[in-house]
């Protein structure tokens, strides 16, 4: 830090002795000067200390430069981001100080005055109109042309697009309503082991995947919960679909794709929030025990579930189709059928 | 196996008469549960569960949980942390100081503890736990509520606290409770090696790697728009007003 | 001394007649050093945005030089950060950790060029702002104000990619958003969808190339082009003014680029790369290694798009939830209404304006001298209503962060901004049409005094 101030102090005295050496030599300047032309910018009294204070902010500014350099070439410092960032920070800090000062103390202050632009030019106008009428005056069928004119371009236009439909299946929106799930297909966990019935507790969440499909798709994420078997109060058609109480609904939130990714489970029921499916986006919050009806938040559509069945040895099985399409909606959306 | 099932039955027993295990620490804190505790959960932790009178002192819409069996972890818990006594019984608890001083706890705690068997305080090893384990665990099962880096959030219906001074016992505890609105998860989904790699990396978001410099709570846009427009736009604009003001020569 | 100065002139005069031979640009460089620039603070908003743009170029390059946009290949992390070893990721999402960690000042210039976009828009909007309460929009410059709308809408998306290139957690749910706001637009949006993405979310593997050859050439160039058609057009009608003095429609009062206006322009320049260096290397944006690596099944709470993008998801949040179906078929899924028709209408009536008000106050005249906002209090109000609709959606989208710091429940947060935002901007209309010609009337009645007591004198 003192040496710094010592730095400070010399760097100041240097300016400041610089200046008294110069007075004279610079005054005596000004009429050998003589055979210069006219100024074209107007002339001013020269304000030194305005200058010596650029000066000192340049060196400042350049002894921030050097030490961005140096912290760079030093490896391992603790904080490095930190004091890059400083130095040069500090470096425009400083130019910019210094530019302000030669902007606003150092350079003339004087205003111009200049008129605005013609706002138009009636001669020029008229003449490229002219010229436009004047070179189209040969053709005998304008309208006509024009309207070929005007297809060709169109068709070309759409020939020259075309090309971007291979982009993707722009049409394909079956690959919109595909899911992983079958009848038959295990649950898995995080860690590829089947889910067994009777592994699936009341209190929490479980996350499942399909066996034998890729994981990062929208169908594929499901969301595991068991209630009461008493309290469901799913669609009729809907029997069956959750053995001893255990649901499976869709990850993927209908409002806008994101991962629900929390179950709002409560303690002690009477006191608290029913339970619940909750997206973290925009909170819209699902009702797992009516078949994933929306309770609050944007969401327009249900929660599609996926029907369960037990296998052989106690372990989850898809037991068909969701009960309707995954994600999002779009235009033309079937509420029911995913497949 | 004989000897087990004894032991069982033993603690099955003192369980069972609390009045007989009356030392001096379960009474103390029987005396704290009756004045405290009672009018919401019930004479000897029975809960109440049905809509009624108020029953308790000032008026408390008395309401909640039986006690019996939930074991010194989840009384710990509670009282550790403030969440209980709660004003009222609707309310979400959060954290507080709590208004016991530890020997009243440790009453409390042995009191509720004998009236049912339940589990004990867990002890978690941290230092056994996977750090990068433990961040996939949190994302799958807490970052939806408590946010990745564990700074709190909003369940609708409810809030996820921060657990910036959450200790690794109370997240252990937490996990296996789940309170008020948080879904509870068992050895089975949660088993102790996992327990330890969460309680890891939940220690680890109190001081995360910050080397990017000042870390503006770890929320990420939203306190980076802030510093945008309240920093970087106030003394951009700032520059912009010395500039463009006339100059007084 | 005499010397040095002729020899001084002498480098120049041979630069600019060497120029000036090959290109026979000298008047339009003598045009240029003198061109006029009228002095007020609140015309450098423009300049920030521009020097802020300079500042996401050189980053942005330096950043493409590390960073891998690809999503085909995982594999597990080994590096330096520990609490992400052993994780699946992607080598986008790598390549971004090891800027962060391993490439030597990579992070000051990733937090920089983050800094830079955001404070870029910031700027943008202030000027445009700016631009709206003083007419600089109106003949001859209606041009310059649609084409600075442009790039506003241009430098949103721009903003959006850049944040969604990395695929961290944070990312991966944004564009999980994109997709379904996509995927909302009535007829086309299935098919706009599957065509961006190349398949349905998260899409193709060719769709991390395509974002980026879109944030870091196609938008970036479109930019550039329109920002130099701003500047040109700017130059060519030059710039409006505050009157008052000297300065009349017909005459312009300012500082010529040289000798004073450059190394204030320059000072600006300079300002701008200090603050963003300063936050760059100060102050943490997007840590991406505490969010860590997307998949489709995980999100966190409290996700939110940067500032610029607020408003939007804001708006999603608070539209109450519904489908437009017709039996068992949905027309207009909800996302559309927070994602596509709110933004449309703001860039819209914003778009609309010039004409609008040419229309109604059948003003079809040259301007070159600004309004004071109060001396146009319809104007002025209705500009401040929308800003108010916009704003109050703008930080309806922090209501979750709200609750989490000052616990006002949410549910009762969002009905509150449900009614807010249909009378907070009518309240403010009238407010702000009052205040404006009150602040005229007694602007009037000091006139008149001083014209009083001019007379008696």
């Amino acid at each position: 830090m003192s040496s710094g101030a010592r730095w400070l102090v010399a760097a100041i005295l240097l300016v400041l002795s610089r200046r008294r050496r110069r007075v004279t030599p610079v005054a005596k300047d000004e009429p050998e000067a003589a055979p210069t032309p006219a100024r074209v910018t107007a002339p001013e009294l020269p304000d030194r200390r305005a200058e010596n204070v650029v000066l000192l902010l340049l060196g400042l500014g350049t002894a921030c430069a050097v030490a961005f350099v140096v912290v760079y070439a030093l490896d391992r410092l603790p904080r490095q981001t930190q004091l890059l960032g400083l130095s040069l920070g500090l470096a425009f800090a400083f130019l910019a100080a210094a530019s302000v000062v030669v902007g606003r103390r150092v350079v003339s202050q004087h205003e111009r005055e200049e008129p605005y632009a013609e706002p138009e030019h009636l001669e020029e106008q008229e003449a490229v109109v002219l010229v436009a009428q004047e070179s189209a005056s040969r053709f005998t069928r304008k309208k006509l042309v024009v309207l070929a004119a005007g297809g060709a371009g169109t068709a070309l236009g759409a020939a020259l697009i075309a090309p971007a439909l291979s982009l993707g299946p722009a049409f394909d929106m079956e690959s919109l309503y595909r899911t992983p799930w079958r009848r038959g297909v295990r649950l898995l966990d995080e860690d590829g082991r089947a889910y067994l019935a009777e592994s699936i507790e009341p209190e929490t969440f479980y996350t499942a995947y399909p066996e034998g499909a890729p994981r990062e798709q929208l169908g594929a994420p499901l969301v595991l919960v068991r209630l009461e078997p008493g309290r469901l109060e799913l669609p009729a058609e809907r029997r069956g679909w959750a053995p001893g109480g255990i649901l499976a609904y869709s990850k993927i939130c209908t409002h806008a794709g994101c991962a629900i990714s929390l179950y709002r489970k409560p303690l002690f029921e009477p006191t608290e929030p029913r339970p619940a499916l909750v997206c973290p986006c925009h909170y819209s919050t699902f009702d797992p025990a009516t078949g994933g009806t929306v309770l609050f938040g944007p969401a327009g559509r249900p929660l599609p579930q996926l029907p369960l069945a037990v296998g052989e040895r106690g372990e989850l099985r898809a037991g068909g189709h969701f009960s309707g399409p995954v994600g999002p909606s779009w235009w033309g959306v079937r509420l029911r059928g995913a497949r | 196996m004989p000897i087990s099932l004894l032991a069982l039955a033993a603690v099955s027993f003192a369980a069972a008469s609390p009045a007989a295990g009356a030392d001096g620490l379960a009474g103390r804190g029987k005396e704290l549960y009756s004045k405290s505790c009672a009018s919401c959960h019930g004479p000897d932790g029975r809960g109440v569960t049905t809509q009624g009178a108020p029953t308790g002192a000032g008026n408390v819409r008395a309401l909640g949980p039986s006690l019996r069996g939930v074991g010194a972890l989840s009384t710990d818990f509670y009282l550790r942390t403030g969440y209980m006594p709660l004003r009222d019984a609707r309310d979400q608890p959060h954290r507080r100081k709590p208004p016991f001083t530890d020997p009243q706890i440790s009453a409390i705690v042995a009191y509720v503890a004998s009236l049912g068997s339940g589990p004990a305080v867990p002890r978690p090893h941290p230092e056994r736990g996977s750090l990068s384990r433990g961040l996939q665990l949190f994302t799958e099962h807490c970052a939806g509520c408590h946010q990745i880096a564990a700074v709190g959030g909003v369940v609708t219906g409810g809030l996820a606290p921060s657990l910036r001074h959450a200790t690794p016992v109370q997240v252990a505890q937490a996990i296996r409770i789940g309170p008020y609105l948080m879904p509870s998860s068992s050895a089975r989904q949660i088993d102790d090696r996992d327990l330890d790699s969460i309680v890891r990396y939940v220690e680890s978001t109190k001081h995360p790697e910050d080397r990017g410099g000042w870390a503006i709570g770890h929320v990420g846009p939203v306190p980076e728009g802030l510093v945008t427009w309240l920093i970087a736009v106030v003394a951009l604009v700032g520059v912009a007003v010395l500039v463009g003001k006339r100059a007084r020569p | 001394m005499v010397g040095r100065a002729a020899a001084g002139r002498a480098v120049i005069r041979g630069v600019v007649r060497f120029l000036d031979e090959r290109s026979g640009t000298a008047p339009l460089l003598r045009k240029a050093l003198r061109y006029v620039f009228p002095d007020h603070w609140s015309f450098l908003l423009g300049e920030i945005a521009l020097y802020a743009f300079v500042v996401l170029v050189g980053t942005g390059i330096y950043l493409t030089l590390f960073f891998d946009p690809s999503v085909a290949h995982h594999s597990y992390y080994h590096g330096s950060y520990a609490p992400l070893r052993g994780l699946d990721m992607t080598d986008a999402y790598r390549s971004v950790v090891n800027i962060s960690f391993e490439v030597k000042a990579g992070l000051l210039i990733r937090q920089t060029h983050h800094w830079a976009a955001n404070v870029f828009i910031a700027a943008i909007v202030l000027h445009l702002l700016r631009v709206f309460f003083t007419g600089a929009f109106r003949k001859p410059r209606d041009l310059v104000y649609y084409v600075g709308l442009a790039m506003l809408m241009l430098a949103l998306v721009e903003g959006f990619l850049g944040y969604s290139l990395a695929d961290d957690l944070l990312s991966g749910m944004g564009l999980a958003i994109a997709y379904s706001v996509a995927l909302s637009l009535p007829f086309v949006g299935a098919s706009l969808a599957l065509l961006l993405w190349g398949a349905p979310f998260p899409g193709a593997e060719s769709f991390w190339p395509r974002m980026y050859v879109a944030h870091v050439f196609v938008l970036p160039v479109l930019i550039g082009g329109l920002l130099t058609a701003h500047l040109l057009l700017v130059a060519a009608r030059h710039h409006t003014q505050f009157g008052g003095g000297r300065k009349t429609e017909r005459r312009l009062v300012g500082f010529p680029t040289m000798p004073s206006y450059a190394p204030r322009s320059i000072g600006v320049a300079c300002s701008v790369f200090s603050v963003l260096f300063l936050l760059g290397g100060l102050v943490q944006i997007n840590p991406i290694w505490l969010w860590g690596p997307f998949h489709v099944d995980q999100a966190t709470n409290g996700a939110q798009p940067d500032w610029y993008l607020g408003w939007l998801i804001g708006a999603l949040r608070l539209v109450p939830g519904f489908d437009v179906t017709i039996g068992g078929y949905t027309l207009v899924p909800n996302p559309f209404w927070g994602g596509v028709l709110f933004p449309l209408l703001v860039f819209a009536i914003l778009a609309a304006w010039p004409a609008l008000e040419r229309r109604v106050t059948g003003d079809r005249g040259f301007h070159n001298l600004l309004d004071r906002p109060r001396d146009r209090p319809w104007r002025t109000a209705l500009g401040a209503a929308l800003l108010s609709w916009v704003f109050l959606v703008f930080v309806f989208a922090s209501a979750d962060r709200v609750y989490v710091y000052l616990k006002i429940s949410y549910t009762t947060q969002i009905w509150v901004y449900r009614v807010l935002v249909w009378v907070l901007p009518l309240v403010v209309l009238l407010v702000t049409r009052r205040v404006c010609r009150d602040l005229q009337a007694k602007e009037r009645v000091e006139h008149e005094r001083h014209l009083a007591e001019r007379a008696s004198a």
